[in-house]
């Protein structure tokens, strides 16, 4: 009983110096941003290239190693962050920003697919129309002027802390009945859930709705640059009924597709710059893996809590950077 | 109805289109990840030369896209091929390849819906395929 307790209060000793550790991390980042956004025309002029590259990809790292645990895609988080406190002009960052969301998601889809967790005639009727969303948005965003965009999206990510601090999830919602829709397009099927040990029949239904949300949501991630599993969670599971594992599953394939759209977007209007794109890739790709791993150590409420705060304050940045307050 | 046998008997099975969508998927983001680092390595060592030279970049990343064209010269469009062998415009191949690959994929699993005669998923993919051509074919601009 006595050696039960001691491994009990060394796993919660353990628990909480891993997230004491990734607090103090956020506070570094907070801390490192307020300073560079308070500093940046001093610290611009002297700071060679490599050094915004570095400084793009240890960012981009930590970034990384909260966007898996908190269940947001990097992009959400890269855009704001990276635009509110770099110095590369928004066009380069969302453009960057979607490669972030594309590469995160395609090196994710594959293992996802094989599992059953993302389903392909699930995710092609949503994805069509959000991929043809998303060149509008990408499109638009090119088009109007970018403080119009920062105030926007210091909008958008207010609405997504919101939506983030009082959304439920549903691990298996209920679905009475699937509608004509989803039956028409055999939009249902089976997975293995290995943490539970049993396979889980799906079916969805208010699909209709949902293709409407989904046009929507591919545009809104055009125009910011932004992944959009944010949005994508919500609809699929609250909306249509999906199983949380085969929503977060799915989400990730539908980017796949409607990031891509948008990137090429970016792409032609010569708004992707290498020295952007790649180090933030290549950031977020390590620091995804890092929290794949601390996944099963992490609270995942605490992590919740810390990204909402980043994105808070990420908003509230962008949205006075838009305004002049606070250039 | 797109149930297996298997399925139907209570064990999830994976269709033939999404273990093909799932292997052309792995197989695209691996090798456009690959492209990027290499490309993103020769382009900062020096091995292939810049248009804009790396210490230059700061004076220029903080302009809007169609300030940093006019300044920069730079291409719009497909015209970015004709510079490949420049560190700058090198590391797009990744880029662009990445962005290719679910059109790969589309195009991997459509004979598989047209055998089975889905003509819905058919027209999904032709109209999805449609869709990132359009997007990749830079007709479309902001007209910023």
């Amino acid at each position: 009983m006595l050696n039960s307790l001691i491994c009990r209060l060394q796993s919660a000793g353990g628990l909480l110096k891993t997230n004491a550790m990734l607090l103090l991390l956020s506070m570094t980042l907070f801390t490192a941003g307020a300073y560079a956004a308070e500093t940046l025309p001093q610290v611009a002029g002297s700071l060679p290239w490599w050094g915004w590259a570095l400084a793009l990809f240890v960012t981009c790292f930590f970034l990384g190693i909260v966007a898996v645990p908190s269940g947001v895609g990097g992009g959400v988080l890269f855009v704001p962050i990276v635009g509110g406190f770099f110095p590369f002009h928004l066009d380069f960052v969302r453009g960057a920003g979607l490669l972030v969301a594309l590469a995160s998601s395609l090196a994710a889809g594959p293992s996802l697919m094989r599992g059953g967790l993302a389903d392909l005639r699930l995710a092609l009727p949503l994805a069509v129309l959000a991929s043809a969303s998303a060149i509008v948005g990408a499109l638009v965003g090119l088009a109007i002027p970018a403080s119009v965009v920062q105030i926007a999206l210091g909008l958008t990510i207010l609405g997504i802390v919101t939506l983030m601090a009082t959304a439920k999830k549903s691990e298996f919602p209920i679905v009475p009945a699937a509608d004509r829709l989803s039956i028409a397009l055999s939009m249902h099927g089976m997975f293995r859930d290995t943490a539970q040990g049993k396979n889980i029949s799906w079916k969805v239904h208010r699909t209709p709705l949902g293709i409407f949300l989904f046009v929507f949501i591919g545009f809104i991630g055009g125009l910011f640059g932004v992944g959009a599993g944010w949005a994508n969670l919500p609809v699929l599971n609250l909306l249509m009924g999906a199983p949380i594992k085969l929503a977060a599953g799915t989400s990730g394939l539908i980017l796949t597709l409607a990031s891509s759209s948008a990137t090429w977007v970016y792409l032609n209007e010569g708004s992707v710059l290498a020295i952007i794109a790649v180090p933030s890739v290549i950031g977020m790709m390590l620091g995804a893996m890092i929290g794949a791993r601390l996944l099963h150590v992490l609270r995942a409420s605490v992590v919740r809590k810390m990204v909402i705060s980043l994105l808070l304050f990420a908003g509230i940045r962008a949205l006075l950077k838009g305004l002049g307050i606070w250039p | 109805m797109n149930i297996s046998n298997n399925e139907s008997a209570g064990e999830p099975v994976l269709s033939e289109e999404q273990q093909r969508y799932a292997s052309w998927l792995n197989w695209g983001a691996r090798s456009g990840l690959l492209m990027l680092i290499v490309a993103f390595l020769a382009y900062v060592t020096g091995w292939l030369p810049a248009d804009v030279p790396l210490n230059e970049l700061p004076k220029v990343w903080g302009l809007p896209v169609d300030a940093y064209l006019k300044q920069t010269g730079a291409p719009t469009g497909w015209s970015w091929l004709t510079r490949i062998g420049r560190g700058d415009f090198a590391g797009l191949i990744g880029i662009a390849w990445l962005s290719a690959s679910s059109l790969i994929c589309l195009l991997a699993v459509l004979p598989i819906y047209a055998r089975r005669r889905d003509w819905v998923f058919v027209a999904l993919c032709v109209g999805a395929l449609a869709v990132q051509l359009l997007a990749a074919s830079g007709w479309l601009t902001a007209g910023k």
